[in-house]
């Protein structure tokens, strides 16, 4: 029986270097189509609620406010990665209590946000918790609100790098190398997370049936951006 | 690190463990663990690197190096420095956050009569 360590482990790249890398923290840049209509949105009016779901940004948090916004962040997949979230089901496998994990995360009132950046999230995520942390995010987006979320295609490769993303005051993204320490490790034994599955054009229509409309946006670096509309 | 030198300021050494209300008329820089509420209306509180805060904070300035469970209401400023580890809701003034902090949590700046308030990174 793989143990809970062994569970967690197999969410970080096994070819990543442990050692804090200089490079990771080196940013690159993308253009961003569907953050290009996000912009839009953020720079006509104030005093929007805006979830930005990627590891904590200061210079997200300074451009959110400073154009009048609330900014919330909660890093939801360093949270499930969390071993107090496992559980082991019937056949004695350790499997992820999602019920838990949305007790303890998401927990905002309903129709609450105007935009939730969901970035690459819902690919590095346990499967288990895919659906119903798109299903919380609809409750908790108001009707009419974004959702932005940004998906490999099969080209990418399963060594893809887990980026988190930076909003700039255009619709170029900064991009940054993920790595942290998996919980219980120190930090020195930073790792990236590892692309845990790829969703076709037909899992995602699924994964966000119950929202007002789709629109995907292709870009070059094997990444599909979702911009969806509560 | 950030430990405040002057006589004004009250300390927290890191073996000390205080469960209740703390409230004060002078800056307070924690390093133990204090769990509770804090009230410094028109001072600083401090959360030192070893500082382990479960408490709702209310203060003109808020520094956090350690671990904070629990909202800040800031008249001034909040800094987040690069350890720290914030689960709660931020309001203030001014905020700055740097890179290796985690914040899980809203930030909401309360923007001073009349002036406009810029959020730094």
């Amino acid at each position: 029986m793989a143990s809970v360590t062994d569970n967690v482990m197999r969410f970080f790249r096994s070819s990543s270097n442990p050692a804090d890398d200089p490079a990771a923290s080196r940013k690159i840049t993308r253009r961003s189509s569907g953050m290009g209509e996000v912009l839009r949105l953020l720079k006509s009016q104030e005093g929007l609620c805006v979830l930005d779901m990627g590891s904590t940004s200061p210079g997200n948090i300074a451009f959110f406010t400073g154009h009048g916004h609330k900014n919330y962040s909660e890093d939801l997949l360093r949270s499930s990665l969390d071993p107090a979230l496992r559980k082991q089901n019937d056949a004695g496998n350790s499997v992820i209590d999602s019920k838990k994990f949305l007790d303890e995360n998401l927990l905002y009132p309903n129709a609450h946000f105007d935009v939730v950046l969901c970035w690459n999230l819902p690919d590095y995520m346990e499967e288990s918790l895919v659906k119903p942390t798109i299903d919380r995010l609809w409750s908790v987006l108001k009707p009419g609100g974004f959702l932005l979320a940004f998906f490999h295609t099969r080209e990418a490769g399963p060594d893809s790098t887990c980026y988190r993303y930076h909003v700039t005051d255009t619709d170029m993204l900064e991009m940054q190398e993920v790595k942290f320490a998996p919980p219980g490790r120190p930090a020195s034994e930073k790792q990236s997370p590892r692309l845990q599955r790829v969703f076709n054009n037909r899992h995602i229509e699924t994964l966000f049936r119950d929202f007002a409309s789709i629109k995907f946006f292709l870009a070059r670096d094997s990444i599909r951006e979702v911009l969806v509309v509560r | 690190m950030d430990v405040p030198q002057t006589s004004e300021v009250a300390h927290i050494g890191k073996s000390v463990v205080i469960k209740g209300e703390l409230s004060g008329s002078e800056d307070l820089y924690v390093d133990g663990k204090v769990e509770g509420k804090i009230e410094l209306r028109s001072h600083s509180l401090t959360v030192g690197p070893n500082g382990i805060v479960k408490a709702d904070v209310i203060a003109k300035a808020v520094v956090i190096q350690g671990k904070l469970d629990g909202s800040i209401n800031a008249s001034d400023r909040v800094e987040l420095r690069k350890t720290a580890i914030v689960t709660g809701d931020v309001t203030t003034q001014r905020v700055a956050v740097e890179e290796g902090a985690f914040l899980k949590g809203k930030v909401e700046i309360q923007k001073e009569a009349g002036k406009a308030a810029p959020a730094s990174s």
